[in-house]
């Protein structure tokens, strides 16, 4: 037992050695944990930013050139002025993703409570925009029609009134949630690439049948490489989360650093373990590389992190179950986001406890068999 | 040049750099036509180099090289003499393609050099009879003997009837049998053509022996040149080998030695090895057949065989690594266990590619293994230390292994192997490409363990002068033993004069030839049907065409690829439009009812009824609230206040709370819009209810019309950029393999040596991706169509053109990344940056183009994917046709032109 642990730490160390020694993945880890997470963070934007807007006035008013001088920078780009003809073809070219149009004697229908019409045209192909940019023009013209009437008397009084407020990012911050989020999303993505390259490496080299022909064991080898790769994502986490998600970014994070962190550990248990089995499947790091590449894709889209759980079809659903990435993305945010404490994410670590632990045995069971073949 | 007639090829101080290390020192030689000229020395001496200078493949960096009447330097020469040389790359097999069959690799030469089906017929059935290899014409090239697959990149390179034929090692690794069989082919050829040159790179001496003219070399220099008699009388040497380490300069034969084996005191009692009937199958095929042998302690047992025969396979099942399918392997008397770890601690092994940490010193890999072995602590460094000394490792103990020489390393290897003092080595082709003094010197430390340390040795080799050296030696072939006794006796059992002679019959008897008779030829050569190829015009179809036929074939036959191409992008497409989705759904709220009056119930009547939301139970009590929050199980808590129903009858305006989680923001920010939403439901509802005492008419309606997705789904908006980025992603990254495999596999040579131009590779080698693009555009529209529903409203041809053009764009821009990378990880990992994020973000995949500025507008302008993808949502969303989108049309075939200027200018022609 001593032994084996004794074997394990020294296998391990060696695999931090060649992990050091390799620029290639050193520079994959410091660029995924700081520079690729501030791009995306600060550059993927979930809030109405820059849309493009044109204006169709027929009416030539107070009003509609009041409506016209109200949307504004950032959210918007200053309004295009454009003809009732070129509604179609300005979209259809995707020059503008709304256009307004205010028909004739607009202002003069409104004031003579007619209740007139004015059209909003949306490009609902640009989904990112649509949804949040029709409800905004919508409070936008109503504030103004609001107004505009108001100067003129009759206030207006709602019978019920709501207030919103959010918890855990008050200001709904988009760059917070897509930091965290592309933390778990690069740390899947590390933990399936560098323990299968560390397997792949080796069998390339022959370095594993010198192993296996030593007086250590499978399990030792493949624990080693799991707690060593684990370790170097783990620390590149750590840092990542004070340095980049908190000091750079300001992002507040509620919960327990050290929660997540074994919660990390836990993950990366499984995920290393399915880098390994993936890695028996295949010959060579470029084969390795195209059969990682959908599994990555698929655990990081479907796992609740890019778009909730509860809008996918069922069989995918439990499909995802299976995937310690779901369970993971939900861990984080609850602890990250919510400050959860363990009394409520206990579940999903029990889970990739379980799940990781399957694939230990399952890459136990192929290791052996698999790398000293032909 | 004067001697151009007498001389195929003039070298004249020629320098030769790989970054540090100066491969070729100042050559100058000259190699007279019309004869068989060998280059000889070990390993990493620079002959490889030179005969890739002389052959064109490589880049001339200093000095002046003369080939065919031409100075090698200038492009016109070189694309005129390339159909005149036949170059045969250093490796098994190295410029053939595994996959293809016999037949189908030479037929693709002789597609590379325009000739026409009749020719080609008999050219090929010519010179596979003339091999020998005529009966295997249907086999895979990968799955034949190393003999075999020599003979079948000879037949590669004769296709063309070359005027200097360059064969770089073609017999290392071949059994003795094959070897004899291929110089006998060479010979046949050269009577038939004497006016061909043939020029040899060899690193056994033995066959050098019979060569015209050698050139001997070493660390980059020329040390003699003459005929193999001339060069052994001018050093006094009996044998070549021995006249050639006496032409060593003095510092590297320092110390050296003649190897001689002292006598074995025998020993009996428990065998050190002891195998019976072992036997291994890989699916149909057996690698090992029925091998038995005993080998007793403190023997040196050698273990001869050609590459492939099964030597390897065996010694994997002695040690452990491979679990046989049949019989039973004993160490020491007892039964191999793969699980029993003290039998390991007894054996070293050391395999036959280098199998060190090269990211660990030489000390750290001793140290580890050391440690490994749990070598008592006490003791642990003084082993080391000792292993250090004894092995002559001090001056580069505190070295990576992977800038040593390869004797050094292998060294080491030995050091390590045996750090553990174990009773017995088991080693597998230790010195392969070792130079005669290193292997010497090796040697000599092999019969120190086994007669001072009483070790057991088993050893495979392919040098005959090794196997002398053994006590008892074994022959092995296609798995079986041949014979097995000692070296002596083996060659007076034959009644040869020399070892290899011996192995040569047993060889011939086992394999059931008789010894090759000039087997009559068919001399008659339709002349007619030859063509002489030349340097042709700017773009060949055929040659075109030959590549692609060949990629089309290789790619059909590797199942990882077809797999990966053919399911892939339909695995993605399905992952990716459920997982970008911005519709927001059934978002479980649950309510904190103060009031629970008849009114506060009709108020949330309106959400329980809503499609967006979805009821959890009540909460209870207001620490509740908190815990179901941050457990992630809602999404917002609505909170009415306690007398909800009475103000709101008074007329007092109650205000509802609503609090938010705000950790998805995109979900959160929608779910404000629809409460917000429910909300002015029911207050109209509720004016509607209490007349119009209370309620105010809307002052102007805002009709919202979401255009071109009216059912405002995220998979209508989300499927266009899908079936773009799958399509860009595959084809680019599949391309960008497919050039960069042929260089990590070293069949790029074929191009390097061929009248081929680059675009006609390049465009060889991207149709049968057009191909793979276009099936996959197919299967994505049949996904989006028949299984998301998303309905085509444009032009189907239109989109149909649009993804030809793009299929041809993104496998140029695949192209043009594998030309520029090395090794097919950086191809991979490359392609899918290059093409993912700026698709992403700046493609209008998205978001819409309209809002990018600056750089991201630029970047998003500056590949083809943005106007590809104005064709897929103007076609699936937009109903546009032809008439709209042509522009798109033009930038892509911009993109297409732009790709192969670039691809063709990065790819090489030449070897640095």
């Amino acid at each position: 037992m001593l032994r084996s642990l004794k074997n394990t730490y020294r296998l391990g160390v060696k695999e931090l050695n060649s992990l050091r020694r390799d620029p290639v993945l050193i520079f994959l880890i410091i660029f995924t944990f700081t520079f690729a997470i501030y791009t995306v963070a600060t550059g993927v934007q979930t809030e109405l930013r820059n849309a493009s807007i044109a204006i169709v006035d027929e009416d030539h008013s107070e009003l509609s050139r009041q409506i016209s001088a109200s949307f504004l920078k950032p959210y918007f780009k200053s309004p295009v002025q454009i003809g009732l003809g070129e509604i179609d073809s300005s979209m259809d070219a995707s020059k503008f993703a709304f256009v307004i149009d205010i028909p004739p004697d607009f202002q003069a229908n409104l004031m003579a409570q007619q209740t007139p019409t004015l059209q909003v045209n949306v490009d609902a192909t640009a989904m990112t925009l649509a949804g949040n940019g029709a409800a905004y023009i919508q409070t936008i013209i109503n504030r103004q029609i609001g107004e505009f009437v108001s100067q003129s008397g009759t206030p207006i009084q709602q019978a019920v009134t709501i207030s919103m407020r959010t918890k855990f990012n008050p200001n709904l911050e988009s760059s917070w949630f897509m930091a965290v989020m592309q933390v778990v999303s690069n740390i899947t993505m590390l933990s399936l690439i560098l323990s299968g390259a560390a397997v792949i490496r080796e069998r390339e080299r022959g370095t594993i049948e010198h192993l296996l022909v030593m007086p250590v064991t499978p399990g030792e080898i493949m624990l080693a490489k799991i707690w060593a790769n684990g370790l170097a994502i783990i620390l590149a986490v750590i840092l990542s989360l004070y340095a980049i998600v908190q000091g750079v970014l300001g992002v507040h994070i509620s919960g327990s650093i050290v929660l997540f962190v074994i919660g990390t550990a836990l993950f990366l248990y499984a995920m290393t373990a399915l880098g390994i089995v993936l890695s028996t499947f295949a010959k060579s790091m470029p084969q390795f590389a195209l059969l990682a590449i959908p599994f990555f894709v698929v655990m990081n889209m479907l796992s609740g992190g890019t778009s909730p759980l509860e809008g996918m079809p069922k069989v995918l659903q439990i499909i995802m179950q299976a995937s310690p990435s779901t369970h993971f993305t939900s861990f984080a945010q609850a602890v990250l986001f919510r400050g959860a404490g363990i009394d409520i994410v206990w579940p999903q670590m029990a889970l990739m406890l379980l799940i990781g632990t399957v694939l230990f045995v399952i890459s136990l069971m192929r290791f052996r068999s698999t790398m000293s073949a032909r | 040049m004067a001697d151009a007639q007498n001389f195929v090829a003039a070298l004249k101080s020629v320098n030769h750099r790989y970054g540090e290390t100066l491969a070729l020192d100042g050559v100058s030689i000259s190699v007279p036509r019309g004869e068989m000229v060998g280059l000889i020395g070990p390993d990493g001496v620079g002959k490889s180099t030179l005969l890739g200078l002389i052959a064109g493949v490589r880049k001339i960096q200093q000095g002046d090289v003369n080939v065919l009447g031409g100075d090698m330097a200038t492009r016109k020469h070189r694309e005129n003499v390339y159909a005149q040389i036949a170059y045969m790359p250093q490796g098994l097999g190295h410029n053939l393609y595994p996959t293809l069959s016999v037949f189908e690799n030479v037929d693709f030469f002789g597609r590379l050099f325009g000739q026409s089906a009749k020719e080609r017929d008999w050219r090929i059935k010519d010179l596979l009879e003339s091999t020998g290899l005529a009966p295997f014409a249907k086999r895979p090239a990968g799955k034949l003997s190393g003999g075999m697959k020599q003979k079948l990149s000879l037949c590669c390179a004769l296709i063309h009837d070359p005027d200097l034929l360059i064969l770089d090692e073609p017999t290392t690794g071949v059994d003795p049998l094959s070897r004899r069989q291929f110089w006998e082919l060479i010979d046949r050829i050269r009577k038939r053509r004497p006016e061909m040159s043939v020029i040899t790179a060899t690193a056994y001496m033995e066959e050098a022996e019979r060569f015209d003219h050698l050139i001997a070399m070493d660390d980059g220099r020329v040390l003699a040149v003459g005929t193999s008699n001339e060069i052994k009388e001018k050093t006094g040497a009996k044998t070549l080998e021995e006249g050639f380490i006496a032409l060593l300069p003095e510092e590297k034969r320092a110390g050296h030695e003649v190897v001689t084996l002292p006598p074995r005191v025998e020993s009996d009692g428990v065998l050190a090895i002891e195998a019976k009937d072992l036997t291994m199958r890989f699916g149909d095929f057996t690698a090992v057949d029925h091998v038995s042998v005993k080998i007793q302690r403190g023997e040196i047992f050698g273990f001869l065989g050609s590459n492939g025969c099964g030597k390897t396979t065996t010694m994997k099942m002695l040690t452990g690594l491979l679990a046989p399918s049949e019989g039973i392997a004993k160490l020491f008397g007892k039964e191999v266990d793969a699980n029993d770890l003290k039998t390991r601690r007894r054996v070293g092994y050391m395999s036959q590619s280098f199998s060190l940490y090269g990211e660990l010193t030489v000390r750290q890999n001793l140290a580890l293994h050391a440690d490994l072995f749990d070598l008592p602590k006490a003791g642990r460094k003084a082993r080391i230390n000792e292993m250090i000394e004894r092995f002559d490792l001090a001056d580069v103990q505190n070295e990576l292994p992977e800038s040593l020489p390869l004797g050094v390393r292998q060294r080491l290897q030995l050091a390590v192997a045996v750090i553990h003092q174990p009773e017995m080595l088991i080693l597998d082709e230790p010195t392969s490409g070792v130079d005669p003094i290193a292997r010497d010197e090796f040697w000599r430390m092999l019969i120190a363990l086994s007669r001072d340390d009483g070790v057991t040795i088993f050893i495979s080799t392919h040098f005959i002068n090794e196997a002398e050296r053994c006590d008892r030696i074994s022959l092995m072939h296609a798995g079986k033993i041949l014979a097995m006794d000692k070296p002596d006796e083996l060659r007076k059992a034959r009644g040869a004069t020399t070892l290899e002679d011996a192995f040569i019959e047993y060889l011939e008897e086992a394999s059931g030839i008789v010894p090759e008779a000039e087997t009559a030829q068919a001399e008659q050569v339709p002349q007619n049907a030859k063509t002489k190829p030349k340097a042709s015009s700017f773009f060949s179809p055929s040659r075109t065409w030959a590549f692609a036929r060949r990629e089309a074939m290789e790619l059909v036959r590797d199942p990882i690829r077809v797999i990966f191409a053919l399911l892939g992008p339909i695995i993605l497409a399905i992952a990716m439009a459920n997982g970008i989705s911005f519709d927001v759904e059934k978002l479980n709220y649950a309510v904190l009812d103060q009031d629970k009056s008849q009114e506060s119930h009709r108020f949330l009547e309106n959400f329980s009824s809503s499609r967006y939301f979805q009821q959890k139970p009540q909460i209870a009590i207001r620490s509740d609230l908190d815990r179901r929050l941050k457990s992630g199980e809602l999404k917002f808590v609505l909170i009415i206040p306690p007398d909800f129903g009475r103000d709101l009858l008074k007329g007092h305006v109650p205000n509802v709370g609503a609090w938010f989680d705000g950790a998805v923001t995109f979900q959160a920010e929608t779910s404000r819009g629809y409460v917000q939403g429910v909300l002015a439901n029911y207050l109209a509802e509720y004016a509607r209810r209490e007349g119009a005492s209370q309620a105010v008419p809307p002052l102007a309606n805002i009709e919202t019309r979401f255009r071109y997705n009216q059912a405002f789904l995220s998979v209508f908006a989300i499927s266009p950029g899908v079936l773009m980025l799958l399509m860009y992603m595959f084809s680019t990254m599949l391309t960008a393999l497919g050039v960069v495999r042929e260089k990590e596999l070293g069949s790029i040579t074929n191009l390097y040596a061929s009248p081929a131009k680059k675009i006609e590779f390049l465009v060889g080698k991207q149709l049968p991706y057009i191909g793979f693009g276009i099936i996959s555009f197919a299967s994505l529209v049949a996904l989006m169509v028949f299984f998301f529903k998303v309905p085509v409203t444009g032009n189907f041809f239109a989109l149909a053109v649009g993804a030809m053009f793009f299929a041809v764009a993104a496998t140029s821009l695949g192209l043009v990344i594998s030309s520029f990378v090395s090794t097919q990880l950086a191809a991979i990992f490359g392609s899918a940056i290059i093409v993912m994020i700026p698709t992403l973000n700046f493609s209008g995949m998205m978001y819409p183009v309209s809002t990018l500025e600056g750089g991201g507008r630029f970047v998003g302008h500056a590949f083809p994917a943005l106007y590809f993808q104005q064709i897929t949502s103007g076609v699936f969303n937009k109903g546009l046709g032809f008439a709209s989108l042509y522009q798109s049309y033009l930038w892509i075939g911009f993109f297409c032109v732009l790709f192969w200027i670039l691809a063709t200018l990065l790819l090489k022609k030449q070897e640095a």
